[in-house]
């Protein structure tokens, strides 16, 4: 899948690449201004074989109040149940911090959405409940939470607030299901050497009938 | 000393190959064999595959769970080095940013090029893609027919090692017993795929990928890819015996550090390099061919990257094979009193008909492949099933609308989670979270469906390339190309058609398709150069005036200069280019051997 998630982002992230546009006659100033510290990143012939942790190639930037909210949101999202951990026990907080500290266009851009996410939280919380978020009780959260949840039918006061949601949804899912607990979650049983391979079993696709 | 520096190469070699992809690397291959003396020059560094490909590395290893960067626009661990639309310090110029109107080009800096993180498909033109212009009027036939490359097919199969079958379809051609390795087992999707795409007359059949699914038959093959050269057939077998079958696991873009599927690295370059015959010198930056007072090219000066010094190196015979758009490069940068316009430029046609390929693609989400039990279904990394284009009888009746046809790719299965497992499925979800959004992920994991069309496009007169004219240079000083890109009626007819067909098929599986179907054939089109087939630029024909080489890719002008690249193609079929650029070059090859042979080069 990799070529077809890279089309539409190469073409939305195009705008930082100004050496592609010398003389086009357009402004190559649509990126937004970044917020993020001015840091490198793994450049193009990084080792792939050593393994990497949060941190490591550029440095994490979220404060002990973001990562603390963070850690309740995460868990929110993605709490443990019967199959598997939270995503904050499995490293989720590291690799959000990550994300939105790296210098990438899609870091970047998710960046300031995150922060002000945060911010939005806190002041709602406050306002509703006077507390922050993390001190709310769980009812607290999730009426919070439902009312951004949904961005395609959230009201129009939340619509900001909901496409964070989003995106820290699919940031939480990204660091969870990346890891060892989440691939079992998901009962994902490959990247395992093997000298055969069968396919489906046929009593399934006998079941399904595709046989 | 098979690796080399521009200080310990041989004053003189037989032949110089630029470039160590699929084009370098088979005609290096197919020389050496021969026992001609050959230096390759390789714009990138040195790269190994059984030490560098990270093979089982899951993607909570990477930074940022191995996503796509424009560090690594394939993902963390896709194997290109210093490569991507953009190279570190080589710009390109493009006269618009529109993108239906623009071109992207792909390079990257290693040896063995782009073969490395290539997706492995290997089709074969038919008959009619080397005479498209006598079938419907337009574009341009070859100089060669299909039955004049079907021997180097056969040849490349059973070197490489190519998995798929005969079934004697129309304009897809069969190969010669014994040459296809058999496909992989079908994936469930596969299955449902097959079984209701029948039921639209689209036939679904295994697709031709480049990896081993079985070891080659070194007892066989080397026979019958060198009669008559026993030390060939011995350094072919042992190369064979050394590769090992597919494991069935981890994505081909890696590479494959047990070199079960085709990179030139694996392949090509160690029986090459075990005859004493093949030097290599990489990070050595061709930028023109010299000429000699005979008018005959005498050599090429690059740039010695671990230096930035100018160096040059000798040899009877010269072979681009640096990549379409790089060997055009080449040759305009290579202006001489004799040919001012560039070498072998003669007919003006020197960056003139780029061709990429159509693309388009659709997703969808199947409900009958939701909450299936846990199996394992990396397989051979993609392409079990494809179809090839099926519409023949109606395309020549006119009823399409769009000349010329394509053929279809699907991916779908349980693949190692990462990024994209649960993002963006608020579609499906109602922007689920908690126990839920949990419950609904274990749903859907493996129940998404991706169609991709990959059609040809016909070269036309407002897609090319040329030197800048604005002096923009890369870092080296070299002169840098500028790209126009057009494309006409018939692709975007042809890429709309994709759009429609793929959401019926997506029906008729019982799914659903994510986002809009396109009916305006611009917004279906994925920009030129975006499926990284870009060929032509130096094409092939029967005619001094109105083509650049011959149909043995030795250009008009220069009796010892050859392109044994993608850039000789006369026309672009749907078929994936890599394993004809290898047919071709073998083809190539071989006529050089027998014109020095016979003391003409």
């Amino acid at each position: 899948m990799d070529r077809r998630t890279t089309i539409k982002w190469v073409l939305a992230a195009s705008a930082a690449w100004p050496v592609l546009r010398p003389r086009s006659g357009r402004s190559a100033e649509a990126a937004p201004a970044p917020s993020a510290p001015k840091v490198k990143g793994y450049g193009t012939d990084p080792d792939l074989l050593k393994s990497y942790h949060p941190g490591e190639v550029w440095p994490l930037t979220l404060t002990a109040a973001q990562r603390q909210l963070a850690t309740t949101l995460s868990d929110l999202i993605i709490p443990a149940d019967e199959h598997s951990p939270s995503a904050s026990s499995v490293g989720v907080v590291d690799f959000i911090d990550e994300w939105v500290s790296a210098p990438y266009p899609d870091c970047q851009r998710d960046r300031p959405i995150v922060l002000g996410g945060f911010r939005w939280l806190e002041t709602e919380a406050a306002r509703r409940f006077g507390k922050g978020f993390a001190a709310l009780d769980g009812s607290q959260q999730t009426g919070i939470c439902d009312d951004i949840c949904d961005a395609a039918h959230a009201a129009p006061a939340y619509s900001e607030a909901a496409r964070f949601f989003a995106t820290y949804r699919d940031l939480t899912a990204a660091g969870f299901y990346s890891t060892p607990v989440g691939r079992k979650d998901l009962g994902y049983i490959g990247n395992v050497p093997l000298t055969k391979f069968e396919g489906p079993p046929r009593e399934l696709l006998r079941k399904l009938k595709l046989l | 000393m098979p690796f080399v520096s521009a200080n310990d190469q041989k004053s003189a070699y037989d032949v110089i190959v630029v470039g160590s992809g699929a084009a370098g690397g088979q005609s290096a291959y197919t020389l050496c064999m021969d026992g001609a003396k050959v230096l390759m020059l390789e714009a990138g560094r040195k790269y190994v595959a059984e030490s560098e490909t990270p093979m089982f590395q899951t993607p909570d290893m990477a930074p940022l769970g191995g996503v796509a960067t424009p560090d690594k626009l394939f993902g963390f661990y896709d194997a290109t080095v210093d490569g991507g639309w953009q190279v570190p310090g080589e710009p390109y110029v493009r006269t618009t940013e529109d993108p239906s109107g623009s071109f992207w080009w792909w390079r990257c800096r290693m040896l063995g090029g782009r073969t490395n993180h290539w997706g492995r498909v290997s089709l074969r033109n038919g008959p009619y893609d080397f005479k498209p212009r006598s079938r419907d009027g337009l574009g341009f036939d070859w100089p060669i027919a299909y039955h004049d490359l079907a021997p180097y097919y056969d040849k490349v199969e059973l070197l490489i090692g190519v998995y798929g079958t005969n079934e004697g379809l129309e304009n897809t051609p069969d190969s010669s017993p014994g040459c296809l390795l058999p496909p992989p087992a079908p994936l469930l999707s596969d299955h449902l795929v097959k079984q209701r795409a029948a039921r639209l007359g689209i036939p679904v059949i295994p697709g031709h990928r480049a990896v081993l699914t079985r070891a080659l038959d070194h007892k066989r093959n080397p026979a019958r890819l060198h009669p008559g050269n026993p030390t060939a057939q011995k350094l072919t077998a042992e190369a064979m015996r050394s590769r090992a079958p597919c494991v069935w696991a981890t994505p081909c873009n890696r590479g494959c550090s047990v070199r079960a599927n085709y990179q030139s690295i694996t392949v090509h370059l160690p029986p090459a390099l075990a005859s004493g015959n093949l030097d290599i010198n990489t990070d050595a930056m061709v930028y023109e061919v010299t000429l000699g007072r005979d008018g005959r090219a005498n050599g090429v000066s690059f740039i010695d990257r671990t230096t930035g010094q100018q160096r040059h190196a000798s040899a009877r015979v010269i072979i681009l094979a640096a990549s379409a758009c790089e060997s055009v490069r080449i040759l305009l940068n290579s202006r001489s009193a004799q040919f001012p316009q560039g070498l072998a430029n003669s007919s003006g046609k020197v960056g003139r008909y780029l061709m990429d390929t159509v693309g388009s693609t659709v997703k969808g989400q199947v409900p009958l492949l939701e909450s299936l039990p846990p199996m394992n279904e990396d397989a051979a990394d993609g392409d079990q099933i494809y179809v090839p284009w099926w519409l023949y009888p109606q395309q020549h009746a006119g009823k399409l609308g769009f000349a010329r046809g394509y053929h279809i790719e699907y991916g779908g299965g349980r693949h190692m989670p990462g990024y994209g497992t649960a993002a963006g499925i608020e579609w499906l979800t109602g922007g689920s979270y908690g126990l839920k959004f949990k419950q609904d992920v274990r749903r859907y994991y493996g129940s998404f469906v991706y169609f991709d069309g990959r059609g040809e496009m016909i070269p036309n007169e407002n897609s090319y390339c040329e030197v800048d004219p604005g002096g923009v240079k890369d870092k080296w000083g070299i002169p840098v190309l500028r790209f126009h890109w057009q494309w006409s009626e018939h692709e975007l007819r042809q890429a709309a058609h994709m759009q429609s067909t793929f959401a019926d098929i997506i029906s008729a599986m019982g799914g659903r398709v994510r986002g809009v179907v396109q009916t305006d054939g611009a917004k279906a089109i994925a920009p030129g150069g975006f499926i990284i087939h870009e060929v032509g630029g130096a094409i092939m024909g029967a005619d001094p005036s109105s083509s650049v080489t011959n149909g043995w890719c030795q250009t008009w002008d220069v009796p010892n200069l050859f392109i044994t690249d993608g850039a000789v193609f006369a026309s672009n079929a749907d078929k994936n280019p890599t394993l004809t650029i290898m047919a071709i070059a073998w083809r190539a090859a071989d006529h050089i051997l027998e014109r020095m042979r016979r003391k003409e080069l």
